[in-house]
């Protein structure tokens, strides 16, 4: 690890003043990417403001009937949170379903959010990679590319963004509340915070430096069924091959693009009638593969489907 | 940097390079070698400790980050004389061949218990919003964060089994 000064926030203005003042700093939150990240030194800021305590870490009723999650709310706490697990299902079998227990009770919402977009060319410094070495190359596309994008990439990145929680909140139509430089606030959709590659995959999100998220906002749950499915090389603790939410007529994808990939496409065919084969299928014609990742696309085919006819029949039960 | 955490009940002041993780501070500043390095980077779960009650993987965690935490390590949970019911439960079960990830695990079972007790939910939940049926697959489902390289898994379920009692 490179060295680095410490200070922990004591509010959330401060701690975004710190962040513009401080030359090459970083928040930090529960730190289980971040400090790992700092290990290899793929990461290495010179200064870390440590926003775990700040008080953020309530998740309570908004007055449209949705829900305010805090930033430093832990994984496990949201997962476990009684108003979550009745109303937003899909977001604790998220949850749950992503690293240990261990990591699942110090990493916090934002930090989630905010893991890095990853691939094996990204942890071995010994490689290419466009993202952690702009300009460098990519190791992946014509490398072990087996769990790599298949919608969304760019030639030079084919990484995936690795979070199940964040999945789950963009077919929850979640979103998320950040503070500024300037000292305001601002709300935007979940779905655009993270970026697609590009000729930029050193970017992961469209945050502006030394903004803070503050909160993660969701809607009142839709009507219909919700489930999260994924699927893997174990059974537990391992990042998925691909996963779906399905929230009412919503369907977000895991570990198929830079960014949870919201499958616009297959919504509207649901929408106008389409059988859930069929609305997979037309999201499909956006997907393509590199080589080894080919079978994402099958299991894809076979996946959502599959969740969709599940999520309609808790729909009709509940 | 001035850091002060309470280990195994008593208050600890020690001056840290920033860049210390907890795993570090209590194995070479605190002489509690009982908490093992195995990965570094929070993939085997062998320095997993309880801080405020509550597990987590001490290699991934800065020692600047638990000023005013309260840790319990291995050190912590019993002694050569008296050992924890989960220790002589290890022991009775012979749940472990080298013993070096059997710290972590007994670290990671008494705060897996405590969040079977609070009607925390896995992956293995089916019920979201019952009590939780605290089945084997809801434990294994619960420890996979801890990797034993001598795979005494089933002795090590049958051990944290023996002081959970039967599945609820």
């Amino acid at each position: 690890m490179r060295p680095f000064t410490y200070e922990r926030a004591v509010d959330a203005a401060g701690a975004v003043k710190a962040a513009v003042e401080t030359p090459n700093a970083k928040f930090l939150g529960g730190g289980t990417n971040l400090l790992d990240l700092m290990k290899l030194e793929i990461e290495t800021p010179t200064h870390l403001i440590d926003v775990g305590r700040l008080p953020m870490a309530g998740i309570e009723e908004t007055a449209e009937g949705g829900l305010r999650i805090g930033a430093m709310a832990t994984n496990s706490h949201v997962a476990a949170d009684a108003k979550v697990r009745s109303r937003y299902p899909v977001l604790t079998q998220a949850i749950v379903s992503g690293g240990s227990g261990q990591l699942r009770n110090k990493a916090t919402t934002a930090g989630n959010l905010l893991q890095r977009t990853r691939c094996a060319y990204f942890y071995d410094t010994s490689k290419p990679c466009n993202k952690r070495a702009p300009g460098s190359g990519c190791g992946a596309l014509e490398g072990l590319n087996r769990n790599s994008a298949i919608f969304g990439a760019s030639h030079a990145c084919i990484a995936t963004h690795p979070s199940d929680m964040a999945v789950a909140l963009v077919a929850l139509d979640a979103s998320v509340e950040v503070l500024s430089p300037s000292g305001a606030a601002r709300s935007f959709p979940l779905m655009e915070l993270h970026r697609l590659p590009a000729e930029t995959p050193d970017k992961d999100t469209h945050l502006i430096p030394g903004e803070l998220i503050t909160a993660v906002v969701l809607p009142p749950p839709p009507d219909g069924g919700q489930l999260y499915r994924k699927v893997r090389d174990r059974a537990s603790y391992a990042a998925g091959l691909a996963s779906v939410a399905v929230a009412g007529g919503r369907i977000a994808l895991g570990a198929v693009a830079h960014k949870p990939w919201r499958a616009a496409d297959a919504e509207a065919a649901l929408a106008s009638g389409a059988s859930p084969a069929e609305a997979i299928a037309a999201e499909l014609e956006g997907a393509s593969a590199n080589g080894r990742n080919g079978f994402k696309i099958n299991l894809i085919s076979r996946l959502v489907p599959a969740a969709i006819e599940e999520a309609r029949g808790q729909g009709r039960g509940a | 940097m001035k850091t002060t955490i309470t280990v195994n009940g008593q208050a600890k002041t020690l001056d840290v390079d920033t860049r210390t993780t907890l795993l570090d501070a209590l194995r070479e500043r605190l002489n509690l070698p009982g908490t093992k390095k195995g990965c570094d980077h929070g993939q085997c779960g062998a320095c997993t400790v309880l801080v405020n009650g509550v597990r987590i993987n001490s290699c991934l965690s800065l020692a600047v980050m638990h000023d005013g935490d309260a840790v319990t390590t291995i050190e912590g949970i019993g002694t050569v004389e008296k050992l924890a019911p989960i220790q002589q439960a290890f022991l009775t079960e012979d749940a472990f061949q080298c013993g070096y990830c059997t710290p972590g695990q007994i670290c990671s079972a008494l705060g897996m218990l405590q969040e079977v007790a609070d009607n925390w939910p896995s992956q293995e939940t089916t019920d979201l919003t019952g009590k939780i049926k605290f089945t084997d697959d809801e434990l294994r489902e619960r420890m996979s964060g801890n990797i034993c390289r001598c795979s005494a898994y089933p002795q090590i379920v049958a051990a944290i089994r023996s002081i959970a009692g039967d599945a609820a």
